[in-house]
């Protein structure tokens, strides 16, 4: 498999504390990897420096086949480029409908010029419905996205990046304050995304990672602890006492 | 015709704005019937002008979500556009009638330096400075009034913007290029003629035959033509996805940028837009008023513009426009001393002193009680509900409409 995301020697300090310290790690086309670390280990970091919300001191990080340098680009050109992202606590626009939101994300041109000529055909109607399906929240289209429940909320974050159709998802913490069932869903959500483009899942929950079954990276102080599957590294003594240990 | 059919209060506004037209048509001086007297027509004609601005005004804070607190420089720059080919056309006239007395035919220079003197005698000066070389053209200036606007919009907009100035810090940029404006202006030598303005705005060269009473109803009926205009485009532009991205911007701007959308770009072009708005309700306005003069241009006048809108209720187009007619034609009849004033024993409340005070005053209360304004009354008829958020807004951004703002 070609490699899609190239993290090297990357580096970023805040008022002299260092949050991420020369990271290095790639990601393969089409890929689901699990990132999993302590509370600071610099994981939401590491997913601000990929799509340009931070920038960092030193390194690189190189995206898809032409090898592009995603630290020279501003965060919408990442968002084209391809990478999507979830951010930790749900952010869908609460003043629109779900529909909207979904609309919104729908991959099309950008540019306010563009923007202020396009009228969806029925193709575009036709994918919010697939999207609001595959998410389930097909009778929820009409609604405020604001009214709904915090799972509902989150799934539909995960339509709008599918909407977006990116080559590489990231996704923080997507289990977080969901229930039992909402869990389950979640990640049979995500193991669906992840047959068509690489993904990236930050996640606490040992169950959760169990179940997606992939490649696990440990990240500690920033830096990359342990890479291998779920039970190679948690039997790593190391992982054990910085993160495992203390659970 | 989609348009009309989602959007119910767009032939409702269109069909009431025409009534009203044809009913003061009717009742003018113009029309014989004397109902309604021709400055009362003026003041009519102007406060359609200002609820151009004011939707304008919507559009960039209500739907956007950047307090412009500038948008009246825009508004006074396209006053001072069509201002320059009023004062010189027709002093040109009045020139050219007393020079032709004279022996030999006047050179065009001299109709020149006599049109200067005339103008810029007030403030020592005799030349005709380099911005009025475009004066004596309708269709010049008429481009000025979209273009310096459009000028000033972009490259202000694109400092600010790019740099990611937001919030309250952009209100005060905002501010801070009007006051630059208006104390320019006030210069004598800024070429504008200082604190004295453009006047007898209101004798539109070509139409000296039609008196003022024709001329007044010409200006009304063309001032509700761009407000109906207007609010057709406004509705147009905030009806499609446009109009879904920019209120995602002011809900949420970080998380428009993940989406690929390049926000400071439609920031600009919706800041720009709506400062040619402005600049066209200004160039229709002042014809109108009769002069134009660097205190137009006070960052006050922005604030208020503000004001009307957040009365009206912000985020929808026709609440900007009850705003925006509902307090300016109040201040009219309050400032021009129409109110009863209130003797107090020993002191006595003279409204023209107050009436400020009353509106600071409906203004926090509007704030505090009744954010969705005046508009707000018609989500009551229609029994629509605010969200409950538990006083949460709808985004994290400062401009974000807030809980009570918005309708579930
Ligand atoms: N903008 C910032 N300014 C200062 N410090 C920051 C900033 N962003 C992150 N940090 C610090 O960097 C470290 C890494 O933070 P980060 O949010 O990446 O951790 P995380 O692995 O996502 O943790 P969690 O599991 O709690 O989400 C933390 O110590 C945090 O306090
Ligand atoms: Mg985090």
């Amino acid at each position: 498999m070609s490699t899609l995301l190239e993290v090297s020697g990357v580096s970023v300090t805040f008022d002299g504390f260092r949050a991420i310290n020369n990271l290095s790690f790639s990601i393969a086309e089409g890929e689901l990897r699990a990132v999993i670390g302590p509370n600071g280990a610099g994981k939401t970091t590491f997913m601000d420096i990929v799509t340009g919300k931070t920038r960092p001191d030193s390194g690189r990080v190189l995206f898809g086949e032409k090898s592009v340098d995603l630290l020279r680009l501003s965060e919408a050109r990442i968002a084209r480029a391809g990478v999507g992202r979830k951010f930790q606590r749900p952010t869908v626009f609460e003043d629109q409908t779900v529909a909207e939101n979904l609309m919104l994300a729908l991959r099309a041109h950008r540019a306010p010029w563009r923007v202020l000529f396009w009228r969806p055909k029925p193709a575009d109607h036709a994918r919010i419905a697939e999207l609001a399906a595959e998410v389930g929240l097909s009778d929820q289209l009409p609604r405020k996205a604001g009214e709904l429940s915090h799972g509902q909320k989150q799934w539909l974050e995960i339509g709008m990046l599918l909407a977006q159709e990116p080559r590489l998802l990231l996704v923080d913490e997507p289990a977080a304050g969901m229930t039992g069932p909402e869990r389950e869903h979640t990640t049979d959500l995500l193991v669906s995304l992840a047959r068509s483009r690489a993904v990236v899942v930050v996640e606490h929950d040992m169950e959760f990672v169990r179940r997606l079954a992939c490649k696990v990276t440990v990240l500690h102080e920033g830096s990359v602890l342990a890479e291998g599957s779920l039970d190679h590294v948690t039997a790593n003594p190391a992982v054990i006492d910085v993160y495992l240990g203390r659970g | 015709m989609n348009l009309f059919r989602k959007h119910p209060s767009l032939p409702v506004f269109l069909g009431l704005l025409a009534a009203f037209v044809l009913a003061v048509t009717l009742m003018s001086e113009a029309a014989g019937a004397g109902l309604v007297s021709t400055s009362f027509v003026k003041t009519l004609g102007k406060t359609l002008c200002l609820c151009l601005i004011a939707l304008a005004m919507d559009l960039v804070w209500g739907y956007t979500g950047i307090l412009s607190l500038g948008h009246f420089a825009f508004f006074g720059l396209g006053g001072y556009m069509i201002g320059m080919w009023l004062m010189y056309a027709r002093t040109e006239t009045i020139v050219e009638a007393s020079l032709a007395s004279g022996a030999l035919p006047p050179t065009p220079q001299e109709v020149q330096d006599a049109i200067a003197t005339q103008i810029f005698g007030v403030v020592g000066a005799s030349d005709l400075p380099a911005i009025w070389s475009l004066a004596g053209s309708l269709p010049a200036q008429l481009a000025l009034v979209v273009l310096v606007p459009a000028a000033l919009a972009a490259v202000f907009g694109w400092l600010a913007f790019r740099a990611r100035v937001t919030g309250v810090y952009l209100s005060i940029l905002t501010q801070a290029m009007t006051l630059a404006l208006a104390l320019w202006l006030f210069q004598n030598d800024s070429g504008l003629r200082g604190n004295n303005g453009l006047s007898g705005l209101q004798n539109i060269p070509g139409l000296e035959q039609h008196g003022q009473d024709l001329v007044s109803l010409w200006f009304f009926w063309a001032s509700a033509l761009a407000l109906g205009l207007g609010y057709l485009g406004a509705q147009w532009l905030v009806s499609g996805k446009f109009g879904s991205v920019i209120r995602a911007i002011r809900d949420d701007e970080a998380r428009v940028r993940f989406l690929g959308y390049p926000v400071e770009g439609f920031k600009l072009f919706v800041f720009v837009l709506t400062a040619v708005v402005a600049g066209l309700a200004g160039a229709l306005y002042y014809p109108q008023a009769g002069i134009v003069n660097p205190a137009e241009l006070a960052p006050i006048a922005s604030i208020y513009l503000a004001v009307w809108v957040a009365i009206g209720g912000r985020g929808r187009l026709y609440g900007a426009v009850i705003g925006a007619a509902f307090v300016s034609l109040v201040s009219t009849w309050f400032t021009g001393g129409n109110a009863p004033d209130i003797p107090l024993g020993g002191y006595t409340l003279h409204w023209v002193d107050w009436w400020q005070v009353l509106l600071g005053l409906s203004f926090v209360a509007v704030t505090l009680y009744a954010p969705r304004g005046i508009g707000g009354l018609f989500d009551l008829l229609a029994g629509l509900r605010a969200p409950n958020r538990r006083g949460a807004p709808l985004g994290p951004d400062q401009g974000a409409l807030q809980e009570k703002e918005a309708d579930a």
